[in-house]
Order: C-alpha cells, then structure tokens, then sequence
C-alpha cells in the first residue's frame, strides 16, 4: 500500500476511535472535537474538488458552507414550529437536509460558478469573495431566519435509526459522511472527469487542443464541490445548534483554504490532516492563550513557505503520477 | 475566527458623530427633517469621503499588485497599525498630529519589515500562496495587536482646529473633520499622480508595471524598489486607518471591512490601474453610501415599508457586489488597463 | 483530384499597424505534406493559431473537411480532427507521458464526463495511448512524468498526442526544433509516413527536412505567401532565394 493511502487510514482510524477514547477516559468533550474535525474535514474535501484538483482558488466557499448550515437551521425551525416549508411538510430529518443543502448549493454554484469561471488569476478570487459577500449580506438582513443573530437548533434534525442528540451517534453521522465524501474525491480524481480536470489546473490550452473545454468540467467540479462542503455545513450547524452568519463570513472562507493547505493541497487524505492538525490546535493551544491564531498564523505561514505540500506532503512525499 | 465585523465599519453613516436626523424608512424625507437636496449634498459628499478613504487603500493595493504582481491581503492590517499608533501616540503626546505622523512612519516600517520578512519570498510564487501567506499575516497582525493593545478598542479625538461644522450652500451643515480628509485624500491623489508621472521613482514604478523581468536587466535595483513601493503603499493604509480613528474607534479588526471594499475598486477600476482605482473609489464610495441612504426609502415607495425595511437592507449592503459582477459582466478586467 | 482537407482563402490577421496575415490562401490536400516556410517573424506561428482556433482573424475563410470552422473554438476544431503540435512544447507536467495521450484518446471517444471508472484500469484508454506511444517509438518512456522528458522526446509525445485524438489534418509547428541530427533524420522518417494517414502542415526552419519531406512548399514573408509550389520549383524562385534561402538552395 503507498506511503499516502496508509496515512488516510492511520488519520482514519485516528479519528474514529478519538469518541471511544472519550469515553473510555471520562472526557466527553472529545467527542465533540472529533465530531468538530469530521464535518471541517469533510467541508475542507469539497473544496479540494475545486482548489486542490482544478487549481480553482475560491474565496467564497464560505458561502457553500453557510448555505448548508442555514438549510438545516430553517428546516429544524419549520419542523419545531410545525409550520410547512415552501408548502410542503417537511419532516427534521438529516437526510431531507442535506438534500435541501445539496440542491440550494448546487444551484447557486451553477449560477455563479458560470460567471465567476470566465475569469481567472485574482479576478476569479475576488469575484468568488463578492458572491460569498452577497449572501452574507443577504443573510444577515433576513430576519424571517435570524438576521444578524443567526438561527438556533432547539432540537437537532434526526438521522433514521441514530439519535442525533447523544454526541456519539452524532459523530457517527459526521464520520460516515466524511467517508462518502473522500470515496467520492478518490473515484472523481482517478476518473476521466478527473483527469480532464487536473490536466486543466495545468494547462488549458493543452486540454482544449485534444478537443475537451474546460468550461464545463470546471463549471461541474465548482457545482460538486459546493454540494459537499454544503453538507458539511448543515452538519456543523446541527453540531453547534445554530446557524450563524460567520458560516458565511469571509475568514470562513480562508479558513477552508486553510485546512487544505495545512493538510496538502489536491491529497486525498489532506482535509482530513488539515482539519484534525486545525482542531487539535484551536483546542490545545487555544487552552494556553488566548491569542492561538497568532502561532496559527505563523504556523500557516511556515508551510506556505517552506512545507508546500502540507502534512500529506512531508508524510508521503508528492503524489504519484499514474 | 472573529475577524470580521458584522457590519461594514466603515461607512460614515455609522460613525460615533452626531449624525443628523435621518429619515426613518418609510416616511418622505420632505415631512421630516432636513431638506432632501441638503441631505443628498451630504451623502454625496460622505460618499466621496469614504472613496478619497478607499483610494488611499486602493491606490496601494493597485500599485503592489501591478509593480510587484503580489495580492495582499495584509493591507487592512496595516490600516489597523496606522490607527493605533496614531492613537497610542495621540494618547501619550496630546497631539492629533503626531500622532498622524506616527502612523505614517509605523505603517511603513511594518510594510517594509514585511516585505523583506515575508513577501519578498512571494513574489515568484502562484497567487494562492500569496493569499494564503497574506491571510496568514492579518492573523499574526490582529492577534499581535490584541496581545500588546487588549481587546478594548482605543480612542482618538479629532483635533480641536478640525472641531465642529461648516456651512456649504445648499442649506448643508457639513463636519469640518470630513471636509478636510476628503481635501487630504484628494492631496495625496494629486501627489501621487505627480510622484508617479514625474519623478523617477514613479518613472521605475511605471517600468515595472510594464514589465517586469526588464526593469532588473536595465540595473534597477528591484528589491529596493519593490520595497520602497510596498512601504508607500502601507504608509497611504495607514493614514486611511489614522484619519478614519478619528471617525470610529481604533480597534482590531478595523481593516478587513475596508480591505474588501477595496479589492472591490480595484477589481472594478482595473487591477494596476491608479487612475482606475481612482475612479472605482469614488463610484465604490459614492454608490454605497448613497445606496445605503436611499435605496430602503425608494424600495419602500415601490413596495411598502415592511417588506423594503428587510429587502432594502440587503440590497443595499449587496448593491456594491452587485454592481461589481455587472461590470465584470462587460469588462473582466476591470474599467482600466494597468499602467493607466 | 479529391477536394483540399484544409483551404484558407484570403485570411488576413493585423495587430494595431502590423499585418501579421495579408491575403493568405493555401490548402492541404489529402495524402500530402504541405511545408510553410519563412524567415523568423514572418507569421507562421500567427497562421498557426488562426487554424487552430487560437486566434480570430479579421477577414477570410478557413474550411476543414468542406466545413466552415471559423464559429468553432479550439477544442470544437480539435474535436473535428485538427491535430496541433506547439512550437513550444505545451503539455501536461504532472502526468505521464501515458497519461498525456489517455487524455486525447478519452476525449476522441467522447465524454469526459464519467466519475465513477479508473481511468488506469480503462483498457481502450490505455491500450490506444500505448499504441500511439509505440508509434513514435516513446512506448519505454510511457510512465515518465512530461516534465521529466528531453526536449526531443517531448516533441515526439506531442506528435502522440495528436495522432492519438485522430487528427484528420495534422499542423506541426517546428516539430525539429531543438532536436539534434539523429533526432531529426528519425523524425523526418516517422513523418514521410504519416503522411498517408493524414495529411501534414508542416511549419519547419529545417531545410533539409522540407526539401526530404515536401510535396509542396509555401513561402511566408511579412504574412505574405510570396511563392508556392514543388520543391524545385521553390528552390529555383529568384524572388525567394533573395527573400529567405540566401545561397542555401
């Protein structure tokens, strides 16, 4: 087995046992941490669709993530109060979430995802950032949903056969997406969209002059990529039980990109190390000193500098190049 | 991250002055209040207060970018810098205007200890290590200054002779304060033309827009020279932050608002474009304010005032986007060329 | 005589005050290997992109296989059979050379569109690739990264790639560039021969090559066609010996 598909399972199995070990050591907050871990890796996956194989740096993802979270905000808040959703009941069930964050993702990316991939170079991240700014915007007016408060979860959306308010199974959900997720990123990169999408991040005038157009192979890894991190949104507001506003802030948005680039940018296990190497951080630095971001910062800086690859990329060296 | 803040700061309709009344949504700005022409005369003029404001960001981020084809995502961090020396020093001496000095000389030490700290290291490399070596900067930045400053924003008093207002024609009660960044901003405008056109610095400056690989084979001594203009740039941030305290409090996290809006004028006026950065601050600015004002009051004609009091609101915070997809729509890069 | 795979007529191209294209018309007939030759800045690269796609030219027509392809964008003439290779070798780095020709076989099949199969365990992807590696006698290096590869076999995996998409036309831009005699003699071996399975424009600095491989020769000077012909005649044209070929011819 390679260097890197042995990492992805240790990060893995890492993370599965961490609510094990929680219990089995009294510390149920490490519960919620590897749950934390899970939904940012699977949130950070997404974006590796796009950044990490289609070399599509988006400053907006931001709004993906928050899309997915006030979808299961408004539908736990119309199930609550019994009220219909566009007419329709909807009953609070994670799965009916997901698809309502899948779908409302799918067609704003569709739709600004088609104007944005006509630029390139720093005119497509700052016309990602203004979308993801745009709905911000629009969400913190919308006071139907909260405004500038957010929206809170009273009772968590349900998950057939689990029950989502006890962390554990919680966790479960999160883990089991993650790892729908990466299989997805691993059938989608070694596939021909795949291909046709990373030779893209390389060289378009090549990938033109063989007869494929890159427009709408981006256009479809933009769409792809929104979808999952949207996901992960709804389950980082069932997590925190609440949707807020900063899902859609623009430092939401770096800090996706973080993730990737902590981890390695375009691995398959890159999210997973990013995000896990992100909470641990945030939780154990954070119990040092207030200022955590500051090392953050440095540390950031350190790997964009000198360790380009990320954590992946200091484990398992650079990918194989099939 | 707590980065942000929920609102844009910096619009001076939010500002700790005493504004005059405006009229509440849904009512005619002729019943109550002032005279409509009189307040169109001073959102105008707010308007052009905040893009002579994001000039000053602009022009640097314009010039940083084109010169040295780096995006910097630091910027509203040493906007933040200027503020707080300004302030601090303002504190300890008693002097608006060392403390103006102040920010001017610490912006662009910061700039230029950064530059040969940080970015020097970036300039062959793709833009998302850039933004991401940037964005890694504002954490250092904002956590650093908490760290030195606390979390408790500071204050900085307009100086006495810029007290009070002026009376304008138009029946326009205007703050003194204003009036004189926005003569400031235009100042700096001019020298900055003047520096860029006709000295040779601005002569080096212009080379190395055009091309960049050539200005080093001609013996110009690119790493004073990218440092000399990232310095510039962050000295003209920091006297945007420093002016700006005076408006608002000086605290952490000040800058991120303003950096965006400034991404904004440059990606409208044309990235490496002063006069476009120019042109996209004023119509950034002027836009925004008044659409802010007036938007919710012409939304509340058309549909009545409970549906226009929410949609006006994100319409009116959206409206600069708005306008920047639109004409990005016809003009993907920008209104202006570089080097105009 | 069967209709001209490729007919430009009267394609013109200018840059502010400079006419890079004046008046140009040529064609390319089935089975034949027409060269474009001319001195450095002439045009050759500029006629190149407005064939290809890469350019739109300000007056004339270009018809590929009797179809107007002038509203068609690059991929859309690459798709028809309109086989390039680059001046400056432009492939895809990371992937090997394997991969670089699986790219043009999987787009020559059609949908790129397919999430769910390895394209390593895609047997006609792979076995069409390999074939065309075979051909140009790169099949040892197949599972070396492209940005690995010498200058010389770079050119080659170019001229992999397009016989791999089943270029119906083939526009080969200095394809001897760079490569030393061995190279080149190989090359304008391998090249006599493709000529059979479509025919070749071939824009070459290397006389000797031209007059080996020619079946007709066309001179480009400041975006003119100055003179066209067989190789004898080319050789024997006062107008052009003065314009490029010096004493050489």
């Amino acid at each position: 087995m390679t260097r890197e598909r042995s990492l992805t399972f240790v990060l893995l199995a890492v993370l599965l046992a961490l609510p094990f070990a929680a219990q089995a050591l009294g510390h149920p907050f490490y519960t919620t941490l590897a749950t934390r871990m899970a939904i940012l890796a699977l949130a950070a996956v997404g974006l590796n669709i796009a950044l990490g194989l289609g070399g599509l740096v988006s400053f907006g993802h931001a709004a993906f993530f928050g899309i997915g979270g006030y979808a299961a905000g408004i539908v736990a808040t119309h199930a609550m109060n019994a009220e219909p959703l566009l007419g329709l009941e909807i009953p609070a069930s994670m799965p009916v979430v997901w698809l309502f964050a899948a779908l409302a993702a799918g067609i704003v990316a569709a739709v600004t995802g088609s104007i944005s991939l006509r630029t390139s170079g720093v005119y497509f991240i700052m016309i990602t950032l203004a979308f993801a700014q745009m709905i911000f915007y629009f969400a913190i007016s919308w006071k139907a949903y909260g405004g500038e408060d957010g929206l809170s979860i009273a009772m968590r959306n349900g998950f057939p056969g689990l029950n989502t308010a006890v962390p554990r199974d919680l966790f479960l959900v999160a883990f089991g997406l993650l790892l729908a997720g990466l299989l997805a990123f691993w059938r989608i990169r070694v596939s021909r969209f795949g291909a046709a999408l990373q030779a893209a991040r390389q060289n378009e005038l090549r990938v033109a002059a063989v007869g494929i157009e890159p427009f709408p192979i981006r256009l479809v890894a933009f769409v792809l990529s929104a979808v999952i991190t949207a996901v992960a949104g709804a389950m980082f507001a069932e997590l925190n039980r609440f949707a807020s506003p900063s899902m859609l802030a623009w430092p939401m948005s770096g800090e996706l990109i973080v993730l990737i680039i902590l981890g390695g940018t375009g691995r398959l296990a890159g999210p997973v190390a990013g995000a896990m190497l992100y909470v641990m951080l945030e939780y154990w630095l954070g119990g040092f000193t207030e200022r955590w971001q500051l090392f953050l910062g440095l540390m950031l800086l350190a790997v964009v500098l000198f360790a380009r690859g990320g954590v992946v990329g200091l484990v398992a060296g650079k990918p194989g190049n099939g | 991250m707590n980065l942000v803040a929920s609102r844009e700061r910096f619009s001076p309709s939010r500002c700790g002055e005493k504004d005059r009344a405006k009229p509440r949504d849904g009512e005619r700005a002729s019943t109550s209040g002032p005279p409509l022409s009189a307040l169109v005369i001073e959102q105008l003029l707010n308007g052009v207060q905040l893009g002579v404001m994001l000039f000053l960001m602009a022009a640097g981020l314009t010039l940083i970018f084109g010169v040295m084809g780096l995006i910097n995502l630091a910027h509203g961090s040493l906007y933040m810098v200027g503020a707080f020396a300004c302030a601090s020093v303002a504190a300890a001496t008693g002097s608006f205007w060392l403390g103006l000095l102040a920010s001017l000389a610490a912006a662009a030490a910061a700039g230029a200890i950064v530059e040969m700290v940080v970015i020097r290291r970036l300039y062959d490399r793709d833009h998302l290590d850039q933004v991401l070596a940037t964005f890694a900067l504002i954490l250092v930045f904002s956590e650093g200054t908490r760290w030195l400053f606390g979390s408790f924003p500071l204050y900085l008093d307009i100086p006495p002779a810029l007290m009070g207002a002026v009376a304008l024609p138009g029946g326009v009660h205007y703050p003194v304060y204003r009036l004189a960044i926005i003569l400031a901003g235009l100042a700096v405008a001019l020298g900055l033309w003047l520096l860029i056109s006709s000295t040779r610095l601005g002569m080096r400056i212009r080379a190395g827009e055009s091309d960049r690989e050539m200005i080093g084979a001609l013996g110009v001594d690119i790493r004073t020279l990218y440092t000399v203009v990232f310095a510039l740039g962050a000295a003209l941030a920091g006297l945007a932050g420093a002016l700006v305290g005076a408006l608002q409090s000086v605290q952490v996290g000040m800058g991120e608002p303003v950096l965006i809006l400034a991404f904004v004028v440059i990606v409208i006026g044309g990235i490496g474009s002063i006069k476009g950065a120019f042109v996209g601050a004023l119509l950034v600015g002027i836009v925004d304010t008044m659409g802010r004002i007036f938007l919710p009051q012409l939304l509340s004609a058309l549909l009545g005032p409970a549906q226009a009091a929410s949609l006006g609101g994100a319409l009116s915070s959206m409206l600069i986007y708005i306008v920047m997809a639109a004409i990005l729509a016809f003009r993907p890069k920008g209104l202006f060329s570089a080097g105009a | 005589m069967a209709d001209p795979v490729l007919q430009i007529e009267n394609l013109s191209k200018s840059f502010d005050a400079l006419k890079a294209t004046d008046d140009v018309s040529l064609d390319l007939r089935p089975g034949e290997i027409h060269a474009l030759i001319g001195p450095n800045g002439a045009g050759k690269t500029t006629l190149m992109h407005q064939i290809s796609g890469a350019l739109k030219p300000d007056a004339g027509s270009i018809r590929f296989l009797g179809k107007d392809i002038l509203p068609l964008g690059i991929a859309a003439r690459a798709r028809l059979g309109l086989g390039r290779t680059f001046q400056i070798s432009s492939l895809i780095p990371e992937f090997s050379a394997l991969r670089n020709v699986m790219l043009a076989v999987q787009a020559r099949q059609g949908s790129s569109f397919r999430f769910l199969r390895n394209v390593m365990h895609d047997r006609t992807l792979v076995a069409g690739a390999e074939e065309a590696l075979q051909r140009v006698g790169l099949l040892a290096r197949a599972s070396v990264s492209a940005a690995e590869l010498s200058h010389g076999e770079r050119r080659q995996l170019e001229i992999a790639i397009a016989i791999a998409l089943g270029a119906r036309a083939f526009l080969l831009d200095e394809p001897m560039a760079g490569m030393g005699p061995e190279g080149s003699r190989a090359l304008t071996g391998f090249l006599d021969g493709l000529r059979s399975e479509a025919p070749i424009l071939l824009v070459e600095h290397d006389m000797d090559a031209v007059f080996a491989l020619a079946d007709r020769v066309s001179v480009l000077v400041y975006g003119r066609i100055i003179a066209s012909g067989s190789v004898a005649e080319i050789r024997a044209d006062p107008a052009v010996r003065e314009a490029y070929l010096g004493d050489e011819g």
